[in-house]
């Protein structure tokens, strides 16, 4: 620390005692606020113990609902960081006009609220929207199923990528893959011999988010999902469904499968400190941001 | 532009970029802003009159008001014993700081029923002293507390860690006691960064769903949020729906310009004290 150099007062009983209890203070604050929810998952979840837990799990619209996450996520996750990974390129290397307004409209997904996320696909391909009535004509079913719970998670998660790149790209400069260039190195070797390996934990730490985020997501994909159990329930609607089920049978299912995605919360933590702490200096400095 | 001979693909980020956008965010937006104004601003105001609609909306946006001040507060005693104080397991309580962010919404939500409803956790010994949480508009405050806490925290954090003991030390021998050092010294310096974590907090707040229905109870003029209200239009008629969509979205709109211009100010303020 650097007041260690400096020529300080001593610290008084009473300073020392101040410390103590913001400390205090601190700690216990977060234990009820953010600890306890926490455990409050896990310990419900397995309150009927690990065969039920298990049980429970295995349910077949337990299993459908973890299938369809996946499935969403392994969709969205992609799309989202090839754009990210588009956008930087584009944002941080060339000088265009509007490119603020680019920049604005690329973070725009994280300020509009889940539920108005949502609605905005339904005044697009719902029964009433703009492409309503040609898509019932044609048999193409889009809100009520899977299509839309792509969608959705796609424009929700659309910044994750894109906003850890731009800054860090920004930083680094393009000396590098200018001498690859100069050097006879064709685009796409230029790209993946130089700009990916620059990149890659910043890539990871983005993808780690959207990731996260595209599975958790609750708000948007309840607008456009029509909770048709076991078709169109991704794992945050079917902890929904079994949480406003009647029996007590139902509420441990909700937190069983609750604490399936803490698990994944917990993890994306861990890998997201580790990054931090690991490659600090090759991940962007992060803002917070986001639903 | 020998910048843009050497290094290739500027048609083709940019040509992706801007057709991914158009398709995901802009049409979209576009079928929004089209169901708006066709609605005329007498329908929409006529729209947004019921009482029922008004007390969602003051619940919104007043209680996201409230809950971003609390995070504020918070934010900053938190932010303040993580940068200058050591103690075991200082790390740990760091990480945690973003479990907001990380947890789905959905499991804060049944999560914090299960301690604050009446049965619950703490519910059970709070209820009986008079402090009910759960199903009422108390609950929809502390869950939107939850989901913008990290906001403050994170905004703070980093000005307080670049932040020069020097200036401290110096009003500290010009005579000024801890508290004025504080309020007149330190304060000021992170007021851009306190009103940044504020607005985001806030915006987080207003728009947020999945932790809040489930502990709110949803009762009609008490504890009905407005994207709730949005939720249970959509499925009657569209035209309440965008109505209601149109007002937070513009809302979030000027948040996210206030936003942007906080941020140019506390980048300037950083230059400069440096």
């Amino acid at each position: 620390m650097r007041t260690t150099a400096h020529v300080s007062r001593p610290v008084s009983w009473q300073r020392r005692a101040l410390h103590v209890l913001l400390i205090l203070a601190v700690v216990c604050f977060m234990s009820v606020f953010l600890l306890l929810p926490l455990a409050v998952v896990f310990v419900e979840g397995l309150r009927g113990g690990i065969a039920a837990f298990i049980d429970t799990i295995g349910q077949r619209e337990a299993l459908a609902s973890m299938r369809l996450t996946l499935l969403v996520a392994a969709i969205a996750v992609p799309l989202n960081l090839i754009f990210g990974v588009a956008a930087a390129w584009a944002m941080t290397r060339f000088q265009f006009r509007g490119k603020a307004l680019l920049g604005a409209f690329i973070d725009l997904p994280f300020s509009v609220s889940p539920v108005i996320s949502g609605l905005l696909y339904v005044l697009l391909f719902g029964a009433q929207g703009w492409f309503g009535p040609w898509l019932e004509q044609h048999g193409v079913r889009i809100i009520f199923a899977v299509p839309s719970l792509v969608l959705v998670t796609i424009f929700i998660t659309l910044p994750f990528v894109a906003r850890e790149l731009i800054p860090l790209m920004q930083a680094q400069g393009s000396e590098e893959e200018e001498a690859a260039r100069v050097l006879g190195a064709t685009g796409w070797q230029m790209f993946f011999r130089v700009t990916l390996p620059n990149i890659r934990w910043a890539l990871m730490y983005g993808v780690l988010l959207c990731n996260a985020r595209a599975m958790g997501e609750f708000g948007a994909v309840s607008v456009v999902s029509g909770h048709i159990r076991g078709l169109t329930t991704t794992m945050p609607l079917e902890i929904e469904m079994l949480y406003n089920g009647y029996n007590e049978y139902d509420h441990i299912g909700a937190f069983a499968v609750a604490s399936l995605l803490a698990l994944l919360a917990l993890l994306t933590l861990a890998v997201k400190t580790l990054l931090e702490w690991r490659y600090s200096d090759q991940i962007a400095p992060h803002t917070p941001g986001g639903h | 532009m020998y910048r843009r001979r050497v290094l290739p693909g500027f048609g083709l980020s940019l040509g992706y970029t801007l057709a991914y956008l158009g398709l995901i965010v802009l049409l979209p937006l576009a079928a929004l802003a089209l169901k708006a104004s066709g609605l005329g601003l007498s329908q929409l105001l006529q729209l947004l009159s019921s009482p029922r609609t008004l007390a969602a909306l003051r619940l919104s946006f007043g209680g996201a008001l409230i809950a971003a001040v609390f995070n504020v507060l918070v934010g900053l005693l938190v932010a303040w014993v993580m940068v200058r104080y050591r103690f075991p397991g200082r790390r740990l309580l760091d990480a945690l700081i973003d479990l907001p962010f990380a947890l789905p919404t959905a499991v804060a939500g049944i999560a914090l029923t299960a301690i604050y409803a009446p049965n619950g956790w703490l519910g059970q010994w709070l209820v009986p002293l008079g402090i009910q949480i759960a199903y009422t508009p108390l609950g929809v405050l502390l869950a939107m507390a939850f989901v913008g806490f990290p906001f403050v925290v994170r905004t703070v954090q980093p000005v307080l860690e670049a932040m020069d003991r020097d200036v401290e030390e110096a009003a500290a021998s010009l005579g000024a006691t801890r508290l004025q050092t504080f309020t007149r010294v330190i304060l000021p310096m992170l007021m851009p960064a306190l009103l940044t974590g504020f607005a985001l907090a806030l915006a987080r707040a207003v728009g947020e769903y999945g932790s809040v229905i489930f502990i709110a109870g949803n009762i009609p003029m008490r504890s009905e949020i407005a994207p709730l209200l949005i939720v249970e239009k959509i499925e009657q008629e569209y035209a309440g729906a965008a109505a209601l969509g149109v007002v937070m979205l513009c809302f979030s709109f000027v948040l996210l310009i206030v936003i942007a211009q906080l941020q140019r100010w506390s980048g300037r303020w950083a230059e400069r004290s440096t």
